[in-house]
């Protein structure tokens, strides 16, 4: 059983706050992503559940039970450290086994799981290697090996492919997604890749300075955003905002409409503007289009158009698509 | 990082270290500050008397504690100057691409190692004896008078075994500084078109300005101080011509047995180096923020 | 540089090279040299170098005459001893620093730094007094004592940055693996800090080994270690170079040895950090 509730929890290093009132529910077996820029606080919060980090005020719920006071090696929590965190003297075996030895498992039931967990990840060629002999991936798949052989109430990731190459980074997802479905135990995943975010988590907490602007799955928060850092944080390229006179016109203080909903419309219809910059991708085409008072735009379209800087177009925003909010950033729903 | 736990174990375990120094550091001190006041001398123990400041001003006023002053001084300054000014050029050198560059280092690395009784006598004996030793003889090669070293220049000798024995630390020290150049930094300055020598000018020196601070500092801390090279060749002699005040402190303890003189020259020796320490640990201390 | 470095300035560097560290470590040779003569040819004029008859008399002499073992040992005990017990002190010291560091920590350890730069003479006073009045001239133990303390803020000081040098997160990791902080220290820590605490170790033990003051100071003979033991070569009778070179050489030849090891342990060591 992994279920995390964080009620009112608050971080503070002196006179910073960098947490500010955390309330959080998540389910067990949920695969939940702590996403948002650098400083937002999301390794932080997680830091704070794993108990490396003392609360300042706030608790924080493991199945029901508050684990404020409750030292790291107590809490039934794996984390996967952003550098692995590999006991550099100890052998590919050691290191996964070394939670085991320390809740006093014998020998025989120790090397059974090591082995049944190195199996999974394929690294049973490996198991008597170094740290320091093994490649990056390889070295990802230790930590996450040593991870999943104590049957955790919970994972923690702290950002564990942002070292690994692109090509690396695709797979690795695809795998961890995969792991975490067949184990089916809750999983907290902190990055500051969207995209990974977006292809990951069943729901995403979107942080912003400490503050927690939305929880929901990755559709709501592309289709239903709550406010304007949301919008603009998930979805890439960037969601176009136009404020000003044509948000006024249409009586918000910012319209927001995403490159993809942007369709290029006959002579006349729609805003106008000149191409500055044209992406041709083969599989789509990115404009770049000056729009005089309304900015520069971003329009994503499918396919292949014959555009180039320079050129007039008219761009026409999807009605059913366009986001609304007022003075504060936060959405106008109708 | 550090939770409630471990803080509180924290102290717990850096008490007996602080403790220890911190008696360490007030005991003697404060019964130097107190001796200093009395005149007491170990010979005629029993009777000693409250005199306040009269040690200090005998002590300062003392022909011989100028001597030993300017001796301090002199001795210092030359080392430093030939530390650093051989140590610079020999950094540099070993810096370079050398044929087996690791027993070459061990060579100029080793006199650190030697004790400095064992340097002092070697020094002495085997290569400054006037009749026998391997420099007089160098010197009847090119057909020059052999130096008595320890009779006319005593204080340049003792100079020479101290700076030798020194000159390996500065060189070790600035050859780590100029390991740990930028390369990419120099390769930039070599596609603006920079010569070597601008290159040494312009990129090498500002860097290595650092690292030669504190080895004055450094150096200058220990070489206060120099007292087994002074005891084992000259006593101090001729005279007070390789006196510093180290070894005045030390004869005024430990031959003349006046407590009160030497504990006063003791604190001047504790000022003076208080003075230096200062610099040393500002330029430490804005180390440990980085 | 990734320009060709010519050949010719390869070779020319490397006589230059060889030709100063040959004069640097000239006496040392020199001295070495002397030790396998007889005490004539030792101070014979002009020097022998090469071809003179080579005997190992001297080494024989050094330790019937003079007891150059029982010196030999005392140099062992006094930096072995005083090395161990500093290290003792130190390394939770050192521990607390490092890993539960409170705002004053720098400071601490600034003012820890400064007590080794307070001159020995200036305490010479009231530490013989101390000493006569205890028993303690010429003994071991208060020599060990004296340079325990000595050297105990650059053993704390090594090991702080060689602690602060292990990887947080690889603790936390433990933290995480169910390890108290106990387990944490002797499964994890400790056998990641044992190259940093040999170090430490052995700079040390080569500091005390050549410490000569205190141990000029109050030892004589009893507890007198080699750098005493040497000093008595000041005043001696008769011809003396073979032997106090072969003393010497005895003397120095493991510690240059174990130097050779330390040197960037020495950089770290004796540098408190302002050099990297």
């Amino acid at each position: 059983m992994g279920q995390i509730t964080l009620q009112g929890v608050r971080k503070s290093f002196g006179p910073v706050n960098i947490i500010k009132d955390a309330n959080l529910d998540i389910e067990d077996g949920s695969f939940v992503v702590f996403v948002g820029p650098s400083g937002c606080g999301k390794t932080t919060l997680l830091r704070l559940i794993a108990g490396l980090e003392d609360v300042t005020g706030g608790q924080i719920l493991i199945d029901g039970k508050n684990v404020v006071d409750v030292p790291p090696a107590k809490r039934g929590l794996s984390m996967v450290f952003q550098s692995y965190a590999l006991y550099p003297h100890m052998s590919v075996r050691g290191n996964i086994a070394f939670g085991l030895k320390m809740a006093g498992l014998p020998r025989p039931d120790i090397d059974r799981k090591v082995e049944a967990a190195a199996a999974t990840l394929n690294l049973t060629p490996y198991l008597e290697r170094k740290p320091r002999e093994l490649s990056g991936g390889q070295r990802q798949r230790v930590a996450i090996g040593r991870a999943i052989v104590r049957e955790p109430k919970a994972f923690l990731f702290d950002e564990p492919l942002s070292n690994l190459d692109a090509a690396l980074r695709v797979q690795m997802r695809l795998e961890v997604t995969k792991l975490q479905k067949q184990l089916a135990t809750t999983a907290i995943y902190v990055t500051h890749d969207q995209v990974e975010a977006m292809t990951m988590a069943d729901k995403i907490v979107v942080l912003n300075a400490g503050h927690i602007e939305q929880y929901g799955s990755p559709l709501e928060l592309y289709e239903r955003p709550a406010n304007l850092f949301v919008a603009g944080f998930i979805g890439s390229p960037k969601m176009n905002f136009v404020s000003g006179e044509a948000a006024g016109e249409a009586g918000v203080a910012t319209l927001g409409i995403r490159p993809e909903h942007l369709k290029i419309g006959k002579e006349g219809e729609g805003w106008p503007g000149t191409v500055s910059v044209a992406e041709h991708l083969g599989s789509d085409t990115f404009l770049y289009v000056d729009a005089g008072k309304l900015g520069l735009l971003t329009a994503r379209c499918i396919g292949e158009f014959n555009l180039k800087a320079g050129d007039r177009v008219w761009l026409s925003p999807d009605p059913t698509r366009l986001h609304r909010f007022d003075k504060d950033g936060a959405v106008i729903r109708t | 990082m550090a939770t409630e736990q471990t803080q509180v174990l924290g102290r717990a375990l850096l008490t007996p270290a602080v403790a220890l120094l911190f008696i360490w550091m007030i005991v003697p001190l404060a019964m130097t500050i107190y001796f200093s006041t009395l005149h007491y001398s170990l010979l005629d123990a029993e009777t000693w008397s409250f005199v306040g400041l009269e040690n200090f001003r005998y002590f300062l006023t003392d022909p011989a504690f100028l001597t030993a002053l300017r001796n301090t001084l002199v001795l210092v300054g030359s080392v430093l100057a030939i530390t650093i000014l051989l140590g610079t050029p020999l950094a540099l050198l070993l810096d370079q691409q050398v044929v087996g560059r690791s027993i070459v280092r061990l060579m100029v690395i080793a006199p650190f190692f030697v004790m400095p009784t064992v340097s002092a006598l070697v020094w002495k004996n085997l290569l400054m004896h006037p009749v026998s030793g391997l420099f007089a003889w160098v010197a009847t090669l090119v057909g020059a008078t052999p130096i008595d070293w320890f009779n006319d220049v005593p204080l340049f000798a003792v100079i020479l075994i101290v700076a030798w024995q020194w000159l390996p630390f500065a060189t070790l020290i600035l050859l780590t500084a100029l390991q740990s150049q930028d390369e990419e930094q120099k390769e930039a300055a070599e596609m603006d078109g920079a010569s070597a020598l601008s290159t040494f000018i312009y990129l090498t020196l500002p860097h290595l300005a650092r690292p030669i601070t504190v080895v004055i500092l450094i150096e200058t801390i220990f070489l206060l101080t120099v007292f087994a090279e002074i005891f084992v060749t000259t006593g101090g002699g001729p005279g007070l011509a390789t006196t510093n005040i180290a070894f005045l402190i030390y004869q005024q303890a430990l031959v003349q047995y006046d407590v009160g003189n030497a504990s006063a020259g003791g604190l001047v020796a504790v000022v003076i180096a208080n003075i230096v320490a200062f610099f040393l640990v500002r330029i430490v201390g804005r180390n440990l923020e980085a | 540089m990734a320009r060709k470095v010519t050949v010719r300035r390869v070779w020319v560097s490397t006589a230059a090279a060889w030709f100063f560290g040959f004069l640097i470590f000239l006496p040392i040779l020199w001295m070495v040299l002397t030790s396998f003569k007889t005490e004539l040819d030792a101070f014979s004029m002009p020097p022998k170098f090469l071809l003179f008859h080579w005997t190992t008399e001297n080494y024989a002499t050094v330790q019937e005459r003079s007891d150059y073992l029982h010196h030999a040992l005392n140099s062992i005990i006094i930096a072995g001893g005083s090395t161990l017990i500093a290290m003792i002190i130190a390394i939770p010291a050192a521990w607390s620093m490092a890993f539960a560091p409170t705002k004053r920590t720098k400071d601490l350890l600034l003012w820890m730094l400064s007590t080794k730069m307070m001159p020995s003479v200036g305490v010479l006073v009231p530490i013989y007094l101390i000493f006569r009045d205890f028993g303690l001239l010429d003994t071991r133990a208060g020599l060990v004592m004296i340079l325990c303390l000595g050297n105990l803020p650059i053993v704390i000081w090594m090991l702080f940055t060689y602690f602060k040098e292990i990887p947080k997160d690889i603790l936390e990791a433990a933290r995480m693996d169910g390890a108290t902080i106990g387990r944490e220290l002797v499964y994890v820590l400790t056998p990641m800090a044992v190259p940093g605490l040999a170090s430490t170790l052995l700079l040390n033990f080569i500091l005390a080994w050549n410490e000569a003051f205190w141990t000029l100071n109050l030892s004589t003979l009893e507890a007198a270690p080699l750098t005493t033991f040497i000093a008595s070569y000041s005043s001696p009778e008769g011809l003396f170079w073979a032997k106090l070179s072969a003393a010497s050489t005895l003397a120095i030849a493991p510690i240059i040895i174990l130097g050779w090891f330390t040197q960037r342990q020495l950089v770290r060591g004796l540098t408190f950090g302002a050099v990297k």
